[in-house]
């Protein structure tokens, strides 16, 4: 049974969102854990082995004190689904600018000219929030997205005659160029097809799946096993200092594309692969889980 | 498993081997990109620099009744300062710089010259690293807001560090590189 917290007493979505980012940022979801540990019980790096016993002992710590588990709590990316209206975002931005002083989270959202800081993590199009309408009870997810991470992003338009082979070059190359500038072990989130919009998406999208999640779709899952055991057989290791762990998993989501057209995106996550979402029932029973 | 003290003279310093894991505990200053370019641009830079163990980190920090408290201090990507590094680590001799992803060969060289090496800290392990810092000394810069100033930190047995580029010109990253290379697939 996964990690879940039901709430009975309705809450205003603004502590909500309080309640979730501070779920988020504390508490690693297990299957996160669940993957650093079987990754240090197969390490046989001792320096590798030691930045994984760092990284587990981080975590405890976090969790015990109910603090953040990194200083860099990201740029909070939300996925909204269900039945909505616009009350949804303000109570986002509300929660979002309450959580900053009271959890609190590192201000890290700046202009993009000027670099000047405003403060409560909020500005334009920040913070950044999708939607999926459905007829179903109110669901948030939100993925806190570090720089480190965020910054080794790559999307391309290849040639369809580059083929799965060009994909894994792509995705191989991406992951090892980033090295140890983010924190590996890291999470791979691939998207393929779509446009070149989709496809960024889609990758962001495939890091919201449990790490022990299987993928229905045989083609995908081929891929996502042969590229993880490749990037694992590289040797670059946890921080990039060497080892048996560069990545926790590959997750692939596909789209279909024009026929002229390749495209592919990779997102890594961090071994701090944080995520958290909460339903909220007609009733205003919150229930947050991981 | 050895003890240092920051900060560090040249000795020491050269005496750290690659691989090597460290303890430290003493004085530590934060710099990220913004302190860098301040840093290099006063004409008569802060003397609390001088000499000093940099940190590259931006961290979360409160203000308490007994002043500010860090809450977590995690290292953060050494390679955005590889423009401003080594210019710094010259101008103001700096001994060590603790980081994650190590630096480029340029930075490499101007250790290997003055006598500087490269720590890294375990990414991501912020509130384990917080606790090891027992006071805040003083900052520079405050207008540049808590995660871009320069904050001077009181550390007890900080770490654990892995000198990851000493002051002979080796890097660790320089050899998981080679051997990425060798192995590297698709290509
Ligand atoms: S890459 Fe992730 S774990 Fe590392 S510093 Fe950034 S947010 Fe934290």
């Amino acid at each position: 049974m996964r990690y879940t917290v039901m709430i009975k007493v309705p809450e205003p979505l603004e502590d909500v969102i309080v309640n979730l980012l501070r779920l988020a940022n504390t508490k690693l979801p297990e299957d996160v854990g669940w993957a650093l540990e079987a990754a240090a019980a197969w390490e046989t790096n001792e320096t590798a082995y030691a930045q994984l016993g760092g990284m587990m002992e981080n975590v405890r710590k976090a969790e015990f004190k109910g603090v953040p588990m990194c200083q860099d709590t990201g740029i909070p990316v939300f996925y909204v689904t269900g039945r909505m209206d616009a009350s949804v975002e303000d109570g986002i931005r509300k929660g979002l600018r309450k959580a900053t002083d009271t959890i609190p989270l590192r201000p890290n959202t700046v202009h993009p000219l000027t670099r000047l800081n405003s403060g409560d993590n909020l500005g334009d199009g920040m913070p950044l929030i999708r939607y999926v309408p459905t007829d179903d009870d109110l669901e948030i997810t939100v993925l806190p997205k570090g720089a480190g991470a965020e910054n080794m992003s790559r999307t391309a338009m290849l040639d369809p005659a580059d083929g799965i082979d060009g994909i894994k070059k792509f995705v191989t190359d991406a992951v090892l160029d980033a090295g140890g500038r983010l924190c590996p072990p890291t999470v791979v989130g691939v998207g393929i097809g779509g446009t070149a919009d989709s496809c960024t998406s889609m990758a962001k999208e495939a890091l919201l799946r449990p790490l022990d999640h299987v993928n229905p779709a045989a083609d995908e899952r081929a891929l996502e096993d042969e590229l993880f055991m490749t990037l694992n057989s590289c040797g670059l290791g946890p921080m990039g200092l060497g080892g048996n762990t560069t990545v926790l998993r590959v997750h692939v989501r596909t789209a279909y594309c024009h026929t002229a057209s390749l495209p592919v995106a990779v997102n890594l996550n961090c071994w701090a692969a944080r995520r958290a979402t909460v339903r909220i029932k007609r009733d205003g029973t919150a229930e947050y889980r991981q | 498993m050895d003890q240092i003290s920051s900060p560090m003279d040249e000795r020491t310093v050269r005496g750290l081997r690659l691989g090597e894991t460290v303890f430290l505990s003493g004085e530590i200053v934060t710099a990220r990109d913004a302190a860098h370019v301040r840093a290099l641009s006063a004409a008569d830079g802060p003397k609390e620099l001088n000499g000093a163990t940099l940190f590259h980190c931006g961290p979360i920090m409160t203000i308490e009744k007994e002043g500010r408290k860090v809450i977590a201090a995690g290292p953060t990507t050494s390679a955005r300062m590889n423009g401003t590094a080594a210019d710094m680590i010259r101008r103001y001799g700096i001994r060590a710089v603790i980081g994650k992803g190590g630096m480029s060969s340029t930075v490499l060289d101007a250790m290997r010259e003055t006598g500087c090496v490269y720590l890294a800290a375990v990414g991501g392990t912020a509130v384990s690293l917080a606790e090891r810092i027992i006071n805040v000394n003083g900052v520079l810069w405050p207008d540049l807001g808590p995660a871009e100033a320069a904050w001077i930190l009181e550390a007890e047995n900080f770490g654990p560090l892995t000198v990851a580029m000493d002051a002979a010109g080796n890097s660790m990253y320089d050899n998981v590189k080679r051997t990425v290379d060798r192995t590297r697939p698709y290509s």
